[in-house]
Order: structure tokens, then sequence, then C-alpha cells
């Protein structure tokens, strides 16, 4: 090869090492090889360096999902476009679901959004570690940068498909307030769940090929659990609904103020269902779903649900970082 | 600080589960693994052996150091811990115990195209596959017209890989990890690919690493390529280095090992793991000579004759049996087949021998390797690479008073001269 036209020792990296050895944009210069031990830390500064392997694994996630597809990148608006029309068919006409005075499809096109791209992001990331066996068992690099990788890909899903919900947003002549600028700070927080969970059973999956089977079930379930993807859940019952609804400006309900007169209507129905609310708040992605859409269609921001789902959110994402790089070092002899 | 790899007591132990069906269901289930946390609760969640599970030590105290800019061949038979070495130095798998230091840009390269994928188009590929090697992107863009002219794809840059024919593709995925700069380069057998012009171009850009500077780590069963690249050499035997130092002598002892262990006798094969041992059904191979003695040096075009020793733990239905002769590039000489018409075996079930017999063996002079396979129309059963190897002598074959020079093989001739007249 034509060696002689480069210069051997020409400036291929960086020279941020100083001492001689420059460090390349992957790898570092000086490395020790130990034995594990236990938790290890998560190693973002690693991660960074690696950012570029990073976007090109979530690049040729984005390419290959659309290669040799007759519509493309429409797939990602399609589908949440045809869940919406089946919702709004099914929730919207028959079944009546009180949305706070906005027209239903708007509604639920709001909440299946963020639902999909969640949906989408945590079954890619799950699926993503057992997907690259070729590539832990023959190049180092941090194992994290994978199922990040999946999610990235995600993102770009949704970047594409947020267009439908301004497209829908002008035609149902519904302006955007000021919850506007939380959307980022929102999705953020969805993006954090997503990363946690996503991590978690991409490890998982690697030890237990058990959850091939378990996520797609997995991601079904918490759907339902999710009721903000499909109605209002902090909204108060059709039967209290009347007065809530009459204070309310521009349609929607007023979801944090609505919660403690929410929570004293099913008390007197029974226990059952005050129990079932606990265990929904649980889910971060109750609030957060209710928080994306009231920011972004312009409610009042159910700020106590969206401050636990928050915390949640941090705590999924460090249980699942830390758990993956506790198991990490196994990956390569039992994938 | 002065060497670029330091390596201490290094130390890797695999347990291996005995109980599960050997091959690829290694696997565990969340079933086996939840009943063992009922069934000893404190043993399953302490991690400890449960019985079932043997240790099997791939690497044993392994003690080296590599100086900055040196070529070093690794060097030893199958099972020796080669390619577990190079695991744990390109930190694919962490060792048990021990420590490797190493003082550089580290890019390993254990197999070409890893993390190519079909559906994208050369050009995508290379960008993908040169940042999966640790490269940046304007690393590859400065490079990228050498690598597609390395590889020769000009053409079809933009056409999915998966429409590429293998030879293209081995070429640019081989050209994308040619064209790494890192300081300490670890390969592993990846030359073995494409066709004999390639590897040539292959071997060439490997001299041009080796020179310019970068510290290299090398394996190989190619032995003249070893001799060839390296100054210094390690030899691995059951996870242990035997010995290391120049070059000639560990490639020496290293066919001494091989040949000695084996000349006179055959080499035992019982104990041998390997990862295409469903069954372990060969039990032992010798190579002999024409009166039925142990060899491993043929004359040219002699009779060649393998034994082997076969155990079946179960009754294995018309099993078939290949001895594949490979050349020391890895590349297929000739398959010896049972036939499939009237098969020589029925049903194996307990001990027999097998032997084969080709009365004029027609590869040309040079070293050979045995790769041994067995079969039946449903299933793969035992498989073992590099179990033996022999040398063809050059020699006058058929009595021509010569023997041969050039080409692969040789043949009986027959020559007629008729005159035609003026």
């Amino acid at each position: 090869m034509s060696m002689s036209v480069d210069t051997p020792v020409e400036p291929r990296n960086a020279p941020r090492a100083g001492a001689g050895a420059p460090a390349g944009p992957g790898h570092a210069a000086h490395v020790l090889i130990v034995p594990p031990k236990g938790f290890q830390p998560l190693d973002l500064p690693e991660l960074w360096r690696f950012r570029e392997l990073l976007y090109f694994l979530a690049w040729r996630d984005v390419k290959v999902r659309y290669k040799q597809t007759f519509l493309g990148a429409a797939w990602a608006v399609l589908q949440p476009l045809m869940m919406m029309i089946v919702f709004a068919t099914f929730f919207g006409r028959l079944a009546n679901v009180p949305t706070g005075g906005l027209p239903y499809p708007l509604f639920a096109i709001a909440g299946l959004l963020p639902w999909t791209f969640f949906s989408t992001a945590v079954s890619g990331a799950g699926m993503s570690v057992i997907g690259s066996e070729r590539l832990i068992t023959k190049i180092y690099f941090p194992r994290l940068a994978v199922p990040f990788a999946a999610v990235g890909a995600s993102v770009v899903d949704f970047v594409v498909s947020i267009g439908l919900l301004f497209v829908m947003m002008a035609y149902y002549r519904v302006a955007p307030g000021p919850g506007l600028l939380l959307l980022p700070v929102i999705f953020t927080s969805i993006l954090l769940t997503a990363l946690g969970v996503g991590t978690l059973l991409a490890a998982l999956n690697v030890a237990y090929r058990d959850f091939r089977y378990v996520i797609p079930f997995l991601l079904q379930i918490w759907m339902f659990a999710t009721p903000s993807v499909y109605m209002q859940v902090d909204a108060p019952p059709p039967a209290a609904a009347a007065p809530a609804a009459d204070g309310a400006q521009a349609g929607a309900a007023p979801a944090g103020g609505s919660d403690g007169r929410a929570a004293d209507a099913p008390a007197k129905k029974g226990p059952g269902r005050k129990w079932l609310r606990a265990v929904l708040a649980l889910n971060p992605m109750t609030g957060l779903i209710s928080a994306f859409r009231a920011a972004a269609l312009g409610g009042p921001i159910p700020w106590g649900p969206f401050a636990v789902s928050t915390a949640c959110a941090g705590a999924a994402f460090l249980v699942g970082c830390l758990y993956f790089r506790r198991v990490e070092d196994g990956f390569a002899d039992i994938i | 600080m002065s060497y670029a790899c330091n390596v201490r007591g290094l130390s890797k132990c695999y347990r291996v589960d005995r109980s599960a069906p050997r091959g690829r269901s290694g696997y565990k289930t969340l079933r086996d693994d939840l009943t063992r946390l009922a069934s000893a609760p404190l043993r399953a969640l302490r991690g400890g052996p449960d019985g079932r599970s043997e240790e099997f030590w791939a690497l044993r105290d392994v003690n080296f150091e590599i100086q900055p800019g040196e070529v070093i061949g690794v060097i030893g038979r199958n099972g020796a811990g080669k390619s577990t070495l190079l695991k744990v130095l390109s930190r694919i798998t962490k060792p048990t115990a021990g420590r490797v230091e190493l003082n550089g840009r580290v890019g390993s390269l254990l197999e070409v195209g890893t993390g190519f994928h079909p559906e994208l188009t050369g050009r995508e590929n290379i960008y993908l596959n040169g940042a999966i090697l640790g490269m940046s992107r304007r690393e590859i863009a400065r490079k990228f017209d050498e690598i597609v002219s390395f590889a020769e794809v000009e053409k079809f840059l933009d056409t999915p890989v998966k429409r590429y024919s293998s030879g293209m593709y081995v070429r640019l995925a081989f050209a994308v990890a040619a064209y790494l700069e890192p300081e300490i380069l670890i390969v592993d057998e990846v030359l073995a690919v494409g066709d004999m012009a390639f590897q040539r171009k292959c071997m060439g850009r490997m001299h041009e690493v080796g020179r310019g500077g970068s510290t290299v780590l090398f394996v190989s069963h190619n032995m003249p390529a070893v001799e060839s690249l390296c100054t210094r050499a390690i030899l691995l035997d059951s996870g242990t280095v035997v010995q290391q130092g120049d070059v000639r002598e560990q490639v020496a002892e290293y066919r001494r090992r091989l040949m000695g262990a084996l000349d006179g006798q055959q080499v035992a094969l019982a104990d041998l793991d390997a990862p295409g041992r469903r069954l372990k059904v060969f039990r032992s191979v010798a190579i002999l000579d024409e009166h039925g003695e142990p060899t491993n040096h043929l004359p040219l075009g002699g009779e060649f004759r393998i034994r082997l020793t076969l155990d079946a733990a179960r009754a294995v239905h018309y099993p078939t049996v290949t001895v594949g002769i490979d050349d020391n590039l890895g590349q297929r000489m000739i398959s010896l087949c049972t036939p499939l018409r009237n098969p020589v075996i029925e049903t194996l079930d307990g001990t027999c021998e097998v032997e084969c017999r080709v009365a004029n063996f027609p590869l040309a002079p040079g070293e050979y390797w045995v790769k041994l396979g067995l079969a039946t129309p449903a299933e793969r059963i035992d498989e073992v690479e590099r179990v033996t190897m022999f040398t063809v002598l050059n020699g006058d074959a058929f009595n021509e008073g010569r023997g041969i020079h050039q080409g692969v093989c040789v043949a009986p001739t027959a020559w007629t001269v008729e005159p035609k007249g003026r």
C-alpha cells in the first residue's frame, strides 16, 4: 500500500496523553486487566470515548430497520397512527372515555407516541445484546453501548413521529402552551426509564433466554397497566366528572387537583380500587405519559405524579445499568 | 513501564457443566436456576460448584512480557489456550486470576468483518466496522480510499454486501482491519482468508504493520508465517507457557512436540476438548507408512494410510467418517470420506478401528494438517481440527529421475510421441 504518503507517526489522534503515547478515540492508552470484583461503577467517561461507536450502532439500526421496505420511515408514523385509529374507535366512540374535553384522537396520540417510543426502545434494547453475539465474543467495547444504541435508534423514530402530533394539533386547533418547554425534560425521564428497563432486560436475556418470551408479554401487560395511554386515569370518574369538567378551561381536566377528589370517590367503592391505584402510581410510565400529554396539549402539569415518576426513572436507570455492569464480564463466556 | 504488555500469573477457569448436553445448548434456563436456588439456597447464592460442573483451566499462571515494537508469535497445539489468551488480552473476557498491563492503544482482530451487516452497503460497512474496531470517523474518512483500493471493490461500494461474492466480502472485511493502526495489535488466525493472491497481500500488510513500529501479537498454525513475521515466540501447551524466546527455537520445539509425540505412536484424542465434539467418538489417530508403521514423513507419491480408533458411547447409525487434509494456510487440499453407497460402517456401537489407504498420495512436498469429522445423515457428531500433521518429502515419486518443484499435487503420467514425419 502507499504508506509512503502518510508519515508513520502522523497525528492520527488528539495528543491529549502528552507523554508520547497518543490516546485513541476509542481506546485508553494504558489498560490494566484484572479479575472482576463485584459491582462496577458506571464508567461514563469510557462510554463517552466510545460515543462514535454508539452513534454508528444506532445509525445501523435505523438504516437497517427500513431497508427493503416500501414505505420506509413512514412506518414510524404509521404504527402509532393506526393504534390511534383503533383506540379512537373503541375507547373514544364506543366506551366514551372521558378526555377532559379534548378530541379523543388527539388525546390518544399524545399518549401513544411516548408509549410507542418506550415500548420499541425497551424491546429493542432487551433483544440487543443477544443479537450482538458476534460483536461481544470478538471485540472489546463498553457493552452498555449495545442497549444504549438500540434505545438511540428508537429516539430517531420518535423524533420523526412527533411531527404527527403537531400536525394533529394544528388540525384540531389546539395550541401548545408554555408546558411545551418542559417536553424535553419529560422525554428525558421516559428515556431514562427505557434505558434502565431495557438494559436490565438485555443483561437478563444473556443468562436466561426465557426473557426472549417475557419481553413482548411484559410490554403488553405494561401497556394495560399504564392507563394514561388509552384513558385518563387521573380524571374523576364519570359521575363526578361534570363539576370537574365545568371548572376546566381549554378542555383539559386539572389532573393534579383532581387527584384528591378522585381518590375519595373510589374509596367508597371498596378497598380494591384504592389498592389498584396505589399500584398504578408506582408505574413510572403513568405519571410520565400524563405529564407528556399535559405539556404537549397545554393542560396543567400533574407535578406530584411527575416528580414521583422521574425519581422512579432515575432509579430504574441506575438499577438497570449497575446490574448490567455487574454481569457484563461474563457475557462473552455465556452468550 | 518500558514494556508494551506485561502478563503476570494470568489464569482463566471455565466451568463446564457436565450434565448439560454437549454442543451449543449450554444456556442456563431460569427454571434451572430457580430449582437450584430452591434445592440448595446457600450454595446457589454463593455460586459455588454444585457437583454437576467441572473446572477447566484454559490458562494457568501465564507470565510474559513484550517490549514495544516486538512482533511475537503465540504458538501451541489445539486447546493449548491461545485463543483464550487473546480473548483476555483483548478484554473480551476477564481472567480468573493474575493481571495484565498494556501500554498503548490496543487493536484486536480475532475475526475479520466483525459487525458487518449484510443489508448495509460496502461504504456503510467500512464506517461501521471501522468504528467497531476503534477508529474515529475522521480516521476512517482519511483512509477510505486506501481501504477501498486494497479491497478492490471500487465498483460495488454502494451495493449491499449481501450481494457481494464471498471473496469480495472477505477482502473488504480484511481491508478495513488492515488499516487499523494501533500501537498493540492482537491478531488471531485471520489471515487464512481469501484466495492465495489476497493472502499474500495480507501477509505483506502484516509485515508493514510490524515494521511500522507496532507491537504485534500473532497467533497462527502457519509456521512459515510465524517464522517470517515474528522475532520471538511463546509456546503454550495445556494453558501454560512451555518456553519462550527465539522464534526458530520455539517453532522447532513445537514441531518436535507435535511430531515427536506422534512419531512411532498414535495421537490420543479421548480427552481433547474442542467445540465440535458433541460426542467424543475419535479416540486416537495414527498416520502409517506402507508397512503399517506409524510415521509422520511420507515419500512423494507413496502410500498414505491413516488409522482411526472410534469408540461410541451410544449407537450411531450410518456414520460417515471424513479425513480432511489442509495445508499450512488452512486451505483444504483433499477430503477422504467413507462412501455413502455401501457404507463401511452401518452401526457404530462400541470400539472399532478404521483404516483408510490412498495408494498414490497426490499432494506435493510440504506440511499438512489432519481434521477428523464424523456425522450421520441427521447430525454432526464429532469434529476435531488439526489432530495431527505430517510432511510429504520430495523424492522421485514415479521413478522419473526427479522430484517436483512446482504445483500442489502430483500424478503419474504417460507420454506418447508419434513421429509425424518431416
